[in-house]
């Protein structure tokens, strides 16, 4: 399984087997198999939903219906950089909707939305425990606190 | 000698460049042919001074904070690595006020050790509760928790001791369960997240008691994704407990078996109520389901389960250690012991203060907290998270309780307290409220799911003025049906801020003279 930084896989049936594969035995194991199949093609293609459904003796709507009903499955490729920005009480009472705003206006896309490019994705999120920090973002991953506009405008920037 | 350097690798100080730091400290320390090593410890919890370094000198430890990469070669020269003065010396950590006038039970480790130094573990007390436990019977164990008065620290105060004693009296056809609930969804709480990436054995030790205590053989650990490192630190904790014999078929060579495992959440705020997150355990969506049955009776696939928060296990093994007359000595009435409170949102001296029951929100906000970081009035103080009750700074002498709270409409919750200024918009924030309940409820019973989106529209036609009067009714009766209707506590609770405004913060409302609301009157 073998994968070079930053590169998608090719999707395939088989690299799907694999990966439901150390999961089989561990009791209800449908979320951990969709993490690790979204952490390797980077979101759950449909045709994983019926190999998934095949591996796990599950119906195709049953693990169709756990990917809709999680915001973190993606059905569709990501954009290369994603900027989630947090929304909760505590960022808000530090300004999270200006940021919100902000980042709209400069990427040109509403929040859920991508850039025209598809390069950067916009969403939000609701707390990343950072609240003593607030207001807080993170950029593919990686957690940012105590962001102002300068220091989200230098980030937006550098995607 | 080897000087030891400490930098967190605590998510909150990483998010304000601890790594950066690190890598700095060691780059210099390199150039400079100086002896040190570099641990990367918890935070102490005092997030205002993060990235916060420490040396250890034969004084004790000496801090120094914020530093930022820029200041390391600087701090280096001055003499970092014998706790020299400058200007960013916090002196001995432990003499901080903020630290010293905490009572840690629970956090007595986190930011002292490396989080996953077994040897560190047992050199500050750890696995202490857990041989005491091995030595006891399972319902002595169960009775030491209930006699100490330990009470659910995931929001709603339930006795954790009562809980256990049903488990451990309901029979089984083969299996238990424990289930941790690390779901920690709610704005203004980190404490959880804290705990597991800062004590992960800790939470080990707790959950493994309660499982010896209630007869469960298998443990899970549920973790929101949005605490990545939460999920690495535990999992690697797991993993180093299982090799040393902590967990597995024989926990500590007693012949009894207790295995742990980490599932990771996928982003769904619901998966913290109890039945929802064992749907999701089971992999299914995370819908609520109806009690009874209890867990306790019928839990993770159908069988007697333990929930509890992250802090309510990690009490367990200090009770034990102590006994349960020392938990029950802290406190104030019918809550007992400590409260790991988290300060947030606009505050200046933001982070973990956990102190026994009884002291005032007044004393956290401001003699802990030193009021707002913009320095501008307090106006409004959200506390137990997106479902507790906003109180006006008027109301601040309240007393740190369960009851005191509860008296108040308010609750105390999983213990976070997210402070705005004056210049909140307290419509928008009641707004909000029925917002995300419209966003995050599991769809399952029509009062949550519905009456949260008509609560928004409700709200929407009051804040430009539509028939202000009648709708302000509407919004009430809403509230209502939703505390009286709804399955669990997601739609039961969201009314709770939503009134909160009503009752202080109706003139956000602007309402005119046909608005006939009486200022500051009870509603609902
Ligand atoms: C919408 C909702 C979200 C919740 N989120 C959490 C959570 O994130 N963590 C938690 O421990 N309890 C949460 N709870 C409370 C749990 O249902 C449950 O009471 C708790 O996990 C029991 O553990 P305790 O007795 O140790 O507090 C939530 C409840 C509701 C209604």
């Amino acid at each position: 399984m073998a994968k070079l930084e930053g590169e998608t896989p090719v999707f395939s049936e088989d690299r799907v087997r694999a990966l439901v594969e150390p999961h089989r035995h561990e009791r209800g194991p449908l979320i951990e198999v969709l993490h690790a199949v979204q952490a390797d093609f980077g979101y759950v293609d449909k045709r994983a939903v019926a190999v998934i459904a095949d591996e796990l003796n599950l119906s195709r709507a049953e693990v169709h219906g756990v990917v809709t009903y999680y915001r973190d499955f993606r059905s569709e490729p990501p954009a290369s950089s994603v900027v989630r920005l947090c929304r909760a009480e505590a960022c808000q009472s530090m300004g999270a909707e200006a940021l919100v705003a902000q980042a709209c206006e400069k990427l040109g896309v509403r929040v859920g939305e991508r850039t025209p490019d598809g390069r950067v994705e916009l969403d939000q999120a609701f707390c990343f425990g950072n609240c003593a920090l607030a207001p807080s973002v993170t950029v593919d991953g990686r957690l940012y606190g105590r962001l102002d506009a300068g220091h989200l405008d230098a980030l937006l920037e550098a995607l | 000698m080897t000087a030891t350097v400490y930098v967190p690798r605590d998510s909150s100080a990483r998010s304000v460049g601890a790594d950066e730091v690190a890598g700095e400290i060691a780059r210099l320390a390199g150039e400079r042919d100086l002896d040190l090593t570099v641990v990367r410890n918890g935070s102490r919890g005092m997030l205002w001074l993060e990235p916060l370094v420490e040396v250890a000198s034969s004084r004790g430890r000496v801090g120094y904070g914020p530093v930022t990469p820029g200041d390391v070669d600087e701090l280096l020269a001055a003499g970092l690595t014998e706790g020299a003065d400058h200007r960013l010396s916090l002196g001995l950590v432990e003499e901080i006020p903020y630290l010293a006038r905490q009572e840690r039970l629970t956090f007595s480790r986190v930011g002292v050790t490396d989080p996953l130094s077994t040897e560190d573990y047992e050199e500050h007390g750890g696995l202490a509760g857990l041989r005491k436990a091995l030595a006891m019977e399972p319902a002595a164990v169960v009775d030491e928790v209930l006699k100490s008065g330990l009470r659910g620290r995931g929001g709603a105060g339930f006795p954790a001791g009562v809980k256990w004693s049903t488990v451990l009296a309901t029979p089984t056809p083969d299996v238990k369960f424990v289930c941790c609930n690390a779901d920690e969804g709610d704005s203004g709480t980190f404490a959880d997240r804290m705990l597991m990436e800062g004590d992960p054995f800790l939470l080990i030790e707790g959950m493994t008691i309660a499982g010896l205590a209630v007869g469960a053989t298998e443990g899970f650990l549920y973790i929101r994704s949005e605490y990545p490192d939460a999920v690495a630190t535990m999992r690697t904790a797991i993993e180093i407990a299982h090799i040393r014999g902590w967990l597995g078929p024989s926990v500590l060579e007693s012949g009894r078996a207790f295995q742990l495992s980490v599932r990771v959440g996928a982003g769904s705020y619901v998966c913290g109520e109890e039945m929802a997150m064992l749907e999701s355990l089971e992999g299914r969506r995370g819908v609520v389901r109806a009690k009874p049955p209890l867990p306790a009776h019928a839990g993770l696939f159908g069988r007697p389960t333990v929930v509890n928060n992250v802090l309510t296990l990690a009490a367990v093994p200090w009770i034990l250690i102590n006994g349960a007359a020392a938990y029950q000595a802290l406190g104030t009435g019918r809550s007992r012991g400590t409260q790991v409170f988290q300060l947030a949102g606009n505050i200046a001296r933001g982070g973990v203060v956990e102190l026994p029951f009884g002291g005032s929100l007044a004393e956290l906000v401001n003699d802990f907290g030193g009021g707002t970081r913009t320095g501008r009035p307090v106006r409004a103080v959200q506390v137990g998270g997106p479902l507790g009750s906003y109180l006006p700074a008027s109301a601040l002498d309240i007393e740190m309780n369960y009851e005191a709270f509860a008296a108040a409409s308010a609750m105390i919750g999983h213990g976070g307290i997210v402070v705005f200024d004056d210049t909140v918009d307290m419509a928008r924030q009641a707004r909000f409220a029925m917002e995300f309940c419209a966003e995050e409820s599991c769809g399952k019973c029509t009062p949550c799911r519905v009456g949260a989106v008509r609560g928004v529209e409700v709200i929407d036609k009051i804040i430009a003025g539509e028939e202000a009067a009648a709708n302000l009714e509407l919004l009430k009766d809403l509230c209502d049906l939703m505390v009286d209707g709804s399955l669990c506590a997601m739609g039961g609770l969201t009314p709770m801020p939503v009134r909160s405004v009503l009752s202080h913060f109706i003139d956000d409302f602007h309402l005119g003279e046909d608005g006939q609301v009486r200022p500051g009157g009870q509603t609902g």
